[in-house]
C-alpha cells in the first residue's frame, strides 16, 4: 500500500464517524450526512496522490463533506421548498443541554442503536453510519441480498427522520439501559464474525469480529467509567486472541482445552487482562459487576492458564455462579455445568444438563455436551446419539467436522 | 411533533375492564405537561361501518375495514419534542391502559 492509500485508509477509520455525526449536528439529517462523507471520502481518494495528504485530515475531510452536503441542499431547495423545511427542522431549536460526555459520535452511536428500531436495522445503521462500511459490504457480512441490505438502512434513515428519533445522549437515568442496547448490538456483530468459522468463510465476515472491537473501543474512549462497556471490550479481546487456535489448518473448531495455548495472541491477552483487573478493583471497592464483565472474568480465568490442567476451575465455577444470580438464562447454567464435570465429575454435570433439556432440546451445544459428558463416562452408545443429535443442529461447518469425528473416534 | 398514540387491545386476551379513573388521572397530568392534544376511548369495532365512493356510488359495509384479533380501543393524539419523550409516556400509557400502545409520528 502507498503512503496516500494507508493515510486514506487511516483517514477512514479514525474520521468516518467524526465526520458524519458532525454533518449529522449541523444538518439534523443522517441521509444527507452520510452521501457527503461518502462523497468527501472519494474527493480524498481522487486528490491525495496528486495534492499530497493534507496537514489534517480530519478537518480537509469534514470541510470537504460540509461543502458537498450543502451543494445537495441547495440542489434540492432549487427543486423543492419543502425539503428546506424538513431539513431545518432540527436545527432551530435551542441547544441540546449539554451533559458530561459531549461528542457527536456518541449521539451518532444512541440514534443508530435506538430501541424503536429492529436489531437487524441496529447493526446495519451502526456499521455503515459509525463504522464506516459500504452497504455492499455489510450486506456480504451478513449474507443478506445488496438491495434488501440498502433498503434496510433506507427504511430506517426515513424512521429516524419522520418519527424524530432524537440526535442526543440519553439522560442519566435512561443511560445504563441504552448503553446495554449499544453494547448488545456490537456483541452482536462481534459474534457473528466469530462464529464465522471455516476456510471458505468470507474475509468479510472475520472482519467484523475486527469492527466491533474498534467500534468497542471507540465507545470505551467515550465511556471510560462504565464498567460493562470495559467488561465487553475485555471479553471481545480474550475471545479475539484464541481466534488463529479456535480452526484447525483442516477447517476443524478445536475446543478450548485442546487448543494450541501458544498460538494464542499474548498482546490481546494482555490487553484484556487488564481490563478485568481494572473492574475486579471496581468490583472490590463496591461497583457492582454486569453480565460482560462476568464473563470477561471467565475468559480471563482460562486465558491465564498455560496448560489447560492450570485452569481455575473453582474460580470460574465461582463466576459462572454469580453470572447465573444475573440472568438465570439456560445456556449460561449450561455452561456452568462444564465447570462442574471439572470439579465434581462428568457425572454430576450430567445431572445439571439433563434438567435443562425442556428449554435446550433444540440447541446443538446442550447435546454436544452431553455427548462429552456421556463419553467421559463410557457410555458410547448414548453419547453417539448426542453426537447425532449435536450434528444434526449445528450449523457451522467447523463445529459439525470437530463433531463428526469426536463422534467417529468413539469406540 | 405530534404522534398517534393507539391503544390496542386483544380480543382473545382483553385488557382489566377498571383502568377509567387511572386514565384521567394520566390525561390530567398530560395536559398539565403540555403533551395533551387529544383522546378518546372507541366503541366496539362491530360499531365500525366502511364508507367506499371510489365508483360509482357510495358503498357501505357493516364492521371494521378488517378483521383481526388485535384492534383500535382508543387513541391519543400527544405533542412532543421527539420520539424519546413520547415512547416514555407510551410505557406508562401501556402501564396505565394494561394494553400494547402503537405510537406513529404525524407526517
Amino acid at each position: 500500500m502507498s503512503d496516500v492509500e494507508e493515510a486514506i485508509t487511516r483517514a477512514h477509520h479514525n474520521e468516518w464517524a467524526r465526520v458524519v455525526a458532525a454533518l449529522t449536528r449541523r444538518f439534523g439529517d443522517l441521509d444527507i450526512a452520510e452521501e457527503a462523507a461518502a462523497e468527501a471520502f472519494a474527493t480524498a481518494v481522487q486528490r491525495w496522490p496528486a495534492d499530497g495528504v493534507p496537514p489534517n485530515p480530519g478537518a480537509w475531510l469534514t470541510t470537504t463533506a460540509n461543502r458537498k452536503a450543502i451543494d445537495r441542499i441547495r440542489r434540492e431547495n432549487k427543486r423543492d421548498d419543502k425539503h428546506k423545511e424538513a431539513q431545518m427542522v432540527y436545527g432551530d431549536g435551542p441547544p441540546e443541554p449539554v451533559g458530561a460526555i459531549d461528542d457527536d459520535r456518541l449521539r451518532l452511536i444512541f440514534t443508530c442503536c435506538h430501541p424503536a428500531l429492529a436489531m437487524q436495522t441496529r447493526v446495519a445503521l451502526t456499521l455503515r453510519m459509525v463504522g464506516g462500511l459500504t452497504v455492499p459490504e455489510i450486506a456480504r457480512a451478513f449474507l443478506v441480498q445488496e438491495t434488501a441490505m440498502e433498503r434496510r438502512i433506507t427504511r430506517a434513515k426515513a424512521k429516524i427522520k419522520a418519527a424524530r428519533i432524537p440526535y442526543r445522549v440519553p439522560a442519566v437515568e435512561d443511560l445504563p439501559a441504552r448503553v446495554s442496547g449499544v453494547l448488545a448490538v456490537l456483541y452482536l456483530v462481534f459474534n457473528e464474525g466469530y462464529l464465522a468459522t471455516g476456510p471458505d468463510t468470507d474475509p468479510l465476515r472475520h472482519g467484523l469480529t475486527a469492527e466491533a472491537i474498534r467500534l468497542t473501543r471507540l465507545i470505551r474512549a467515550l465511556l471510560p467509567g462504565d464498567g460493562e462497556v470495559a467488561g465487553l471490550l475485555a471479553l471481545m479481546l480474550l475471545t479475539e486472541a484464541r481466534r488463529t487456535a479456535r480452526v484447525s489448518a483442516g477447517g476443524e473448531l478445536v475446543p478450548l482445552a485442546e487448543q494450541d495455548r501458544g498460538a494464542w495472541d499474548t498482546g490481546l491477552i494482555a490487553e484484556g487482562h487488564r481490563l478485568v483487573r481494572e473492574r475486579l478493583a471496581a468490583a472490590a471497592a463496591g461497583a457492582a459487576a454486569g453480565r460482560y464483565q462476568i464473563l470477561a472474568a471467565i475468559n480471563a480465568v482460562h486465558t491465564a492458564a498455560r496448560d489447560v490442567r492450570d485452569t481455575d476451575w473453582s474460580q470460574v465455577l465461582a463466576l459462572y455462579d454469580q453470572l447465573v444470580r444475573l440472568d438465570p438464562s439456560p445456556i449460561i447454567a449450561l455452561n456452568r455445568a462444564i465447570a462442574v464435570a471439572e470439579l465434581d465429575g462428568p457425572q454430576v454435570a450430567l445431572a445439571a444438563v439433563d434438567r435443562l433439556e425442556d428449554k435446550l432440546a433444540g440447541y446443538h451445544a446442550y447435546h454436544a455436551t452431553r455427548a462429552d459428558l456421556l463419553r467421559r463416562q463410557g457410555h458410547s452408545q448414548q453419547s453417539r446419539a448426542a453426537y447425532d443429535r449435536a450434528i444434526e443442529l449445528a450449523g457451522n461447518t467447523a463445529e459439525t467436522a470437530y463433531l463428526t469425528r469426536r463422534r467417529d473416534q468413539l469406540r | 411533533m405530534q404522534y398517534l398514540v393507539s391503544v390496542i387491545d386483544d380480543k382473545s386476551n382483553p385488557g382489566s375492564t377498571d383502568r377509567r379513573p387511572a386514565i384521567s388521572t394520566f390525561n390530567e397530568r398530560l395536559i398539565a405537561e403540555g403533551y395533551w392534544v387529544f383522546s378518546g376511548g372507541l366503541a366496539d369495532t362491530d360499531a365500525a361501518t366502511v364508507i367506499d365512493n371510489r365508483g360509482e356510488q357510495a358503498v357501505f359495509s357493516d364492521g371494521p375495514f378488517v378483521e383481526s384479533k388485535e384492534y383500535l380501543a382508543g387513541v391519543w393524539v400527544w405533542e412532543a419534542p421527539d420520539l424519546d419523550v413520547a415512547l416514555k409516556l407510551a410505557a406508562e400509557a401501556s402501564k396505565v391502559c394494561d394494553r400494547k400502545i402503537e405510537v406513529r409520528p404525524f407526517q
